[in-house]
């Protein structure tokens, strides 16, 4: 009952705040493939290059995010953007890249060799085999790996308000504040929402995608 | 048509040669087997042919051309390529499969749909059935079915065949072996085809060559390697009843005795009644003038009779094929329990016989050597 009240209260606040969660999101997560499928794929073929890029990716991983958005406010402040959306976008990005790595690394590798082997002795270029073989035969598991990164990354977002570049976190830490329930419910409940929604967009994006030659019958 | 010139081929870091020295050359139109114990260098060797294994020193040539001098993506196209496991790809129907070199030779649409057509109806699948199925769809037979004509896509001079029927149940695998024969006969190409088991070699091959650890040891036909062996390795690898082998391989034509004694319908019973007392025969075939088969007389009822031969002759149910091997002719033998069968062409026109003597001595040749031949042995115990 609290909750409906408070959303019928400021529901135009609740719907800017959305907006800008997944702004943030958005262009981060955007990013994070453009970089991170490429960088699964060139490490694929650079045995030396897969063990120190998943170790880096590793180790941010492991950095706690607060401390990883906080980090950004030093680093990025030499370019003028220590606070703001911008500082928040670098941290999702990063974040975002160990599980599209990783998946994507592990998707290539795991083409069964036999098949690589037909279509090379078929007379395949290195990039025929890549595009027509390899990648859309390892396209679920990448996906898989986007997301999870997609869904962490929404969830991580909150913590972006810390530094100031708004989203539904700012619900959250203010509710905390003030010690206003119905302030954190809302936020919290608003970031799974988004979380599910997104998720369910992707798996139906993922079964267009993905051959039916590949689904498990 | 494919020829090996002092190939070897030593991988970095080893000392031993995977391929030594290996030179031998495969006729156009034909099937070579490569066959050999596992570790032999067989998948080694066909594989340095479109160069997914680069060769260390020789050289292998088609119609002439090195392959190390050719462009290795045009070479690779030029060859059909069919491997182990089949290696079709998953995410592809049946005729985006089929349809992968033609593309990648950028064939107009029609005419790779209606090569795809063609193929699949080469192979007995309905096109309107199987073109838009994924392997995961189809059983091992169809799926194996679909790499072959694959690699047949672009209609290949040359095809690579590493163990295509490896995965497939023994029943299955001899249906695709005598279909692949029957295609060979129409397309004639010719193929390198790896195998770790000497009865498909011996069955595929026009040539096979054996090898043992990396070099090449006899090169010959399966006849020849049946019956002359070069070493005890070849004589163990074909196994113990290559004798047996050999049966499957000769054909009733080779081994029948022709021009059996026979007498014609019309002729007078007595006088053929008299010929077969003189030459102790019980019984006689006869046939009619174009030499025709109609049966068999005795020679209990013929004697004494007055008249023609055609009255008293009886039919003969069994016979065989010319080109029927021996294998069969034998099993027919044991089954129907009778001493000679008679083989006839498909007009039924008398060719000759087949008896168990003419057959094993057929047999016998395999063995050449001690233990082939112990000369008369009599019945007359100790001497």
């Amino acid at each position: 009952m609290e909750i409906w009240h408070f959303i019928t209260q400021n529901w135009r606040e609740l719907i800017t705040l959305f907006g800008e969660h997944a702004y943030i999101v958005g262009i981060a997560i955007i990013i994070a493939i453009f970089t991170g499928v490429p960088i699964g794929i060139w490490i694929s073929f650079n045995k030396k290059a897969a063990e120190i890029v998943l170790y880096i990716a590793g180790i941010i991983m492991t950095v706690p995010s607060i401390a990883l958005f906080g980090i950004m406010i030093p680093v990025l402040s030499i370019f003028g953007h220590g606070i703001g959306s911008v500082p928040a976008v670098v941290a999702l990005v990063l974040y975002a890249q160990l599980p599209i790595i990783r998946n994507t690394y592990a998707a290539i590798k795991n083409v069964n060799p036999n098949i690589i082997d037909a279509g090379v002795g078929m007379g395949m270029t290195r990039s025929q085999v890549l595009l027509k073989v390899q990648l859309p035969m390892a396209l679920s598991i990448i996906f898989a790996g986007v997301r999870v990164a997609v869904v962490m990354s929404i969830g991580i977002g909150a913590i972006a308000a810390y530094i100031g570049a708004g989203g539904l976190g700012h619900y959250i830490f203010m509710g905390i504040n003030q010690t206003y329930d119905a302030m954190i419910k809302v936020g919290a409940i608003s970031v799974a929402i988004m979380a599910i929604g997104v998720d369910y967009i992707f798996g139906l994006i993922e079964n267009r995608l993905v051959s039916k030659g590949l689904r498990l019958s | 048509m494919i020829t090996f010139e002092r190939v070897s081929k030593i991988y970095p870091g080893t000392n031993i040669p995977a391929i030594d020295n290996v030179r031998f050359e495969v006729p156009e139109g034909e099937i070579c087997v490569i066959i050999g114990p596992s570790g032999c260098g067989k998948t080694t060797l066909m594989r340095m042919i479109n160069r997914l294994i680069p060769i260390t020193s020789g050289v292998i040539s088609i119609k002439g051309q090195n392959v190390s001098e050719m462009d290795v993506i045009k070479l690779r196209r030029s060859i059909g390529y069919a491997i182990q496991q089949i290696g079709l790809f998953p995410h592809m129907t049946v005729y985006d499969n089929i349809a992968t070199v033609p593309r990648l030779l950028k064939w107009d649409k029609q005419r790779i749909a209606a090569r795809v057509d063609e193929l699949l109806s080469l192979v007995g699948l309905e096109p309107d059935i199987f073109r838009f199925r994924y392997p995961r769809e189809l059983s091992g037979g169809q799926a194996q079915r679909i790499g072959v004509v694959r690699a047949l896509a672009t209609d290949p001079p040359v095809m690579l065949m590493d163990e295509p029927f490896g995965a497939i149940d023994p029943i299955n695998r001899e249906v695709l072996q005598d279909e692949f024969l029957r295609i060979q006969e129409k397309v004639k190409k010719t193929i390198i085809f790896v195998t770790h088991d000497i009865h498909e070699a011996i069955k595929m091959g026009d040539k096979i060559a054996l090898l043992e650890t990396g070099r090449l040891v006899q090169y010959d036909t399966p006849e020849g390697l049946l019956v002359n062996p070069k070493n005890r390795f070849v004589k163990d690898f074909v196994g113990a009843d290559r004798a047996l082998k050999r049966l499957d391989l000769l054909k009733v034509k080779d081994a029948m005795m022709q021009n059996p004694v026979h007498c014609h319908m019309e002729d007078d019973a007595e006088v053929v009644s008299q010929h077969m007392l003189e030459n102790e025969l019980t019984f006689l075939l006869v046939a009619d003038q174009n030499e025709k088969l109609h049966g068999y007389v005795n020679h209990y009822e013929l004697k004494g009779h007055h008249g023609k031969v055609k009255d008293l002759v009886r039919p003969m149910t069994i016979t065989v094929k010319p080109e029927q091997n021996l294998k069969d002719a034998l099993s027919k033998m044991l089954s129907y329990d009778i001493g000679i069968v008679v083989v006839v062409d498909d007009d039924g026109k008398l060719l000759g016989v087949l008896n168990t003597r003419t057959l094993l001595s057929v047999v016998g040749e395999t063995y050449d050597e001690r233990g082939g031949v112990w000369g008369k042995i009599t019945s007359r115990g100790r001497i």
